[in-house]
Order: C-alpha cells, then sequence, then structure tokens
C-alpha cells in the first residue's frame, strides 16, 4: 500500500538543490515525482525515485540530511472535481493531510496524488472504503 | 563622607601592610568557615600562618568560576543563610548561574567602592544621574544605585530598555550623568536622534559603562554624539560586581579598590605571578567580604598593573583596559555567554548534540548572535513545522536561560567549518568595530 519517500534538508542557497539532483543522476536514479516545501531559511526536498534505497544511499552519500518515510499514492479521476471528490472523503472521515502533491503513474497513465497522512492506516481505510484506489508501489515505480 | 575618599590616598606602606593584615584574617576566616578552601588549604598543608608577607599570597590554591557552579548555590557562603540579605547570579559555563551571596557588610562595602568610583569619576550629589544597567539579578543596577544613594546624588532607577523615556528623562529631568552598556548607550544615542533630540545639547556631562568590552572607537563616538566625557568601570559578581576597578578624571587606567580586592597578575599558561608592567590574567582575592569571601579568584581578564603614583594624586594601583580573555566566553549586549551553554541547550532539547556554530557580528550599535545548527538525521523531521517548532523551541530555551534573544538558523551537515576535526564553536565578527 505504501511508497517509500526520501525527505532531505535544503538550505536555501544556490546550487543546493542541483547537487541533490546530480547526486542521483550519478548513480542513475529516476525521479518520479518532486515537492519542495520552503521557509525563508531552508526547504525540505521530497522525492518519489525510481529505486529509493540506493536514492537514500545516494544523497547521504552526498552529505545530505535525509530521511524515508511511508506515503501513499491516490488515483485521482482527471476531471474537475477529482480532486474535491477524494478530499471530501477524508474531511467526513476527519483525516488529517499533512501534505500533498501531484505526479503521474507509469503504468496507469492517469493523474494521481502522493498523500502524506497524519495517520496513514485510518486514511487507508476511509479510502478503501469510498473505493478510491490507493496506488501499490509496484503501480507507481513500473515494477 | 570626607573618611571615605581618603582610603584612595593612603600611602602604599600604610596599604600594604592593611592588606597583610586583612589578607590574613580573611584566610583564617575561610579556611574555619568554607569547607571547599579548607579542603584546598589542608591539601596543601598551608594555613594563614604561613602568611607572612603579602606574595606569601602565591602558595593559596586559585579558585575558578567551575568551583562556584560545583558548588551551587550557596556552597561557598561563609555565613549562614540568615545572614544574607541579598543574592545576585551571573552566567555559569552551562546551565546553573554563579551565585554571589552578601551580608549587610558586604552591602555596606559594596555601596562604599561604588561611592568611592563615582566620586572619582567626578560625579556629586548635585548630580542627577540615570542608571541604566539592568536591575534585578545582574549585579549593574542595584550596584550603581546604592553607590549613588550613598554618595547622596539623585538616582533615576529606570534600568535597562524604554528607550524612548529614558530619552525623554533625559531631557525632562535634565539628567546629568548616565551609565549603562556601550552597546546600549549607542542603540540610544540612534534612537534619540529618529525622536529627533540632540543629546548634545541635554544636560549630559558623565557617561560611565562597563559590564562589556568597548573600543576607544565607540568611546569617541560616545563622547562626541552624546557630549559626555565617558569612563570606564570594571567589576565582576564573583568578586562584588561593580566597583572593583574604575577609571578617575585623569583616565590613565583603571584604579583598583585593592584595600578591598587584592590583585595579582599571572600567566595564564604557568600561573606564575609576572611582574607589573607585564600583562597576564588578573587574579583577585577579596579581603574584607563576610559573605562570600574568593581566594585567587581567576577572572580570565587579560591586563597589566601598574603601581606608581597617577596624575589625579591616588595611591591604589590601576589595571589597563581589560585586553581580551583567556577562556572562550562571549559578552553579549552586555550577557555573559559560554559556547558551552549553548552545548548544553541542545543537548537538552534533542538528546544529541549536532553541529553547531555561534556567529556575532555588530550591525550598528547593538550585537547579534546567531547560532547555526546543522540538522542531522536523527531529529530532522519531514515536516516543516517540526522544524520550525525545533528552532523556536532552541531560540525559546537560549533566551531563558541566557537572557538574550537570538536568532537560530538550521544548516545542512558538513556546512560548518571545520578545523581538525573539531568545529569553530565561535566566530566574533565585532573585532575592531
Amino acid at each position: 500500500m505504501f511508497v517509500k519517500q526520501l525527505s532531505m534538508f535544503i538550505e536555501n542557497r544556490s546550487g543546493r538543490l542541483a547537487a541533490a539532483c546530480n547526486a542521483l543522476a550519478r548513480k542513475k536514479i529516476n525521479i518520479l515525482a518532486l515537492s519542495l516545501a520552503d521557509t525563508a531559511d531552508f526547504g525540505i526536498l521530497r522525492l518519489i525515485v525510481s529505486d529509493p534505497d540506493d536514492g537514500h544511499l545516494a544523497l547521504k552519500g552526498a552529505g545530505f540530511t535525509v530521511i524515508t518515510n511511508d506515503v501513499l499514492a491516490v488515483q485521482v479521476e482527471d476531471k474537475p472535481g477529482g480532486l474535491a471528490a477524494i478530499l471530501d472523503v477524508l474531511q467526513k472521515a476527519k483525516i488529517n493531510v499533512e501534505y500533498m502533491y501531484a505526479f503521474s503513474s507509469i503504468k496507469t497513465k492517469r493523474a494521481a496524488l502522493i498523500f502524506r497522512f497524519e495517520d496513514n492506516d485510518a486514511a487507508i481505510k476511509a479510502l478503501t472504503k469510498a473505493s478510491i484506489g490507493v496506488m501499490s508501489k509496484v503501480d507507481v515505480l513500473g515494477q | 563622607m570626607d573618611d571615605l575618599w581618603v582610603k584612595d590616598f593612603l600611602p602604599r606602606e600604610q596599604l600594604e601592610k592593611l592588606q597583610l593584615e586583612r589578607l590574613r584574617k580573611t584566610v583564617a576566616y575561610v579556611r574555619q568557615n568554607v569547607p571547599f578552601y579548607a579542603r584546598n588549604m589542608a591539601e596543601r598543608r598551608i594555613t594563614e600562618d604561613d602568611i607572612s608577607t603579602l606574595a606569601d599570597i602565591r602558595h593559596l590554591p586559585f579558585t575558578v568560576k567551575n568551583d562556584l557552579r560545583d558548588n551551587y548555590p550557596f556552597g561557598l557562603f561563609a555565613v549562614p543563610l540568615e545572614q544574607i540579605v541579598r543574592t545576585h547570579c551571573s552566567s555559569g559555563t552551562t546551565g546553573k548561574p554563579i551565585v554571589a551571596g552578601y551580608t549587610r557588610g558586604d552591602i555596606d562595602l559594596w555601596s562604599e567602592v561604588m561611592a568611592r568610583t563615582f566620586h572619582m569619576i567626578g560625579v556629586t550629589p548635585r548630580d542627577i544621574t540615570q542608571v541604566a544597567w539592568g536591575y534585578g539579578l545582574f549585579t549593574g543596577g542595584l550596584g550603581a544605585h546604592y553607590g549613588l544613594e550613598r554618595l547622596g546624588a539623585t538616582v533615576i532607577p529606570i534600568s535597562g530598555g524604554n528607550t524612548e523615556k529614558q530619552v525623554m528623562l533625559i531631557q525632562d529631568f535634565g539628567v546629568t550623568v548616565w551609565m549603562g552598556t556601550p552597546s546600549y548607550c549607542l542603540y540610544l544615542i540612534e534612537l534619540a536622534k529618529q525622536m529627533g533630540v540632540d543629546l548634545t545639547k541635554m544636560k549630559l556631562r558623565i557617561g560611565i559603562f562597563g559590564a562589556e568590552p568597548w573600543t576607544e572607537a565607540m568611546r569617541d563616538e560616545i563622547q562626541q554624539r552624546m557630549n559626555v566625557k565617558a569612563y570606564d568601570i570594571y567589576g565582576l559578581t564573583e568578586v562584588i560586581g561593580p566597583g572593583v576597578s574604575s577609571e578617575c578624571e585623569a583616565q590613565h587606567g583603571l584604579h583598583i579598590f585593592e584595600d578591598h580586592f587584592y590583585p595579582e597578575i599571572v600567566d595564564p599558561k604557568t600561573l606564575e605571578p609576572v611582574p607589573d608592567g607585564t600583562e597576564g590574567e588578573l587574579v583577585i582575592t577579596t579581603i574584607t567580604k563576610q559573605g562570600m569571601p574568593v581566594i585567587r579568584f581567576r577572572t580570565r581578564d587579560i591586563t597589566r598593573l601598574t603601581r606608581g603614583k597617577c596624575p589625579c594624586g591616588r595611591s591604589v594601583c590601576r589595571m589597563d583596559r581589560v585586553s581580551g580573555r583567556t577562556d572562550d566566553m562571549l559578552i553579549i549586549r552586555g550577557v555573559n555567554v559560554f559556547p558551552s551553554q549553548i552545548e548544553a541547550i541542545l543537548l537538552s532539547i534533542e538528546g544529541t548534540q549536532p553541529h553547531y556554530q555561534i556567529v556575532v557580528d555588530r550591525q550598528g550599535s547593538m550585537d547579534d548572535m546567531e547560532v547555526r545548527v546543522e540538522v542531522q538525521d536523527s531529529f530532522f523531521s519531514d515536516k516543516i513545522r517540526e522544524l520550525e517548532k525545533f528552532e523556536a523551541a532552541v531560540r525559546t530555551k537560549i533566551e531563558n536561560v541566557l537572557g538574550l534573544r537570538v536568532r537560530v538558523r538550521l544548516m545542512e551537515p558538513g556546512s560548518i567549518e571545520r578545523s581538525m576535526g573539531k568545529a569553530k564553536r565561535v566566530i566574533d565578527q565585532r573585532k575592531g568595530k
């Protein structure tokens, strides 16, 4: 059910983002989805990559602070109201969303969203009950 | 009141005889009343009987800041707590403060040395004086206050802050003497300018500064922009607070009230006494204090002594303005800060000790301190909110422990420069400013 996401700490100075991407490129790791959350002083870069374990090592090797955690990839209907419907289900079930960002899945070629929930298990329950598709790791990574 | 001033002019022979008498009495007193000193002296098999000349003081053991920390809170007091009428605190090297205790006699003594300080600077009972050092646990405000009252001047106990009101009172009350930290003074001068008040047209004639080091350049600036003669005074909480030494009107060094505070200069490495005129670490022994006497307290301040006669006629020896420290203590906006305190704070918040760095600068008049912390995997959170909470927790704890507002900046690992594997803890960019 879960997809591994890499989160890393980036200072707000030029070249850091490029350095992170280069570290992954050197190890032939592909970035599938990316989100940059930032404050005035620093940012957190969140990545879905083709090989999360190697990706973690590559970024650590390049000197970054990085952790891996579990997120959910949720299928969204590619039409107006698609996202609203999902958020409605979550709100009724009182599920708190920490953050989210969009990406396109290789396999299904449908719009999808990466979600980090306060309570992942409760979220899975609520979404499954509402027949909303939660993508597996295989769906996301294509292998 | 005249008896008081005479003490600064005692012939050296008489002064030294008095010092030896008081030193012997103090050594006996602490040996009998303070277990810490009794132990130290027993270890060295030394008693007051071994002190037959002032030079024999070198046989007594040193006391350092950590000794006060280890005996927190009242372990170095020589009297029962009931006889202590005042306590004051100052920064220690980790979380706990240094505590000083005063008997009624000590408060009188303190008032006396402060009154002598003000008198030698030229303050009179006709002066309107504004005390902008902090009143409270800090020794600056109350120390000055009692000395001014003893002198008979008119005191405005405004403490620090409230700067617009400070400027207003300077105008409305006709303040003639202002005292505080030099950096706060510069800030006040700037604010007065913004308020459209020309301080040089006020009745101000004297400025008295201490609690932090300041350069001749700062002195010139204050004298020019406030139209005052600016004086330096020196002290430390472990000895008494302000009132250890002061510039006189001749400003040829700071006169030490050595009938109460016996000074030595030692080589900071060998700890051997050095001759007059040679720079080294100032060591002070209190020879009249009752509540918390200190024997050979290492101040970590670097200076040198002159025992020749001053143009003002005073015979009490002089020290140069302090030129630096032998430890890593910083003074920021008048507050003592040890890098190890920052370490202890980070440890208490995260349970880990990330690499950190303290960067100090001065923009305009005020010291500015930034604490840079490398983010480690162990406390890196994926949520912005958590990292911001961490930043805020560090900032708040530093404010609570040190009484200082600082900025906290999170950094990537490895971004704090290291030398020989050890991170460079402090970058002080204020030098010479």
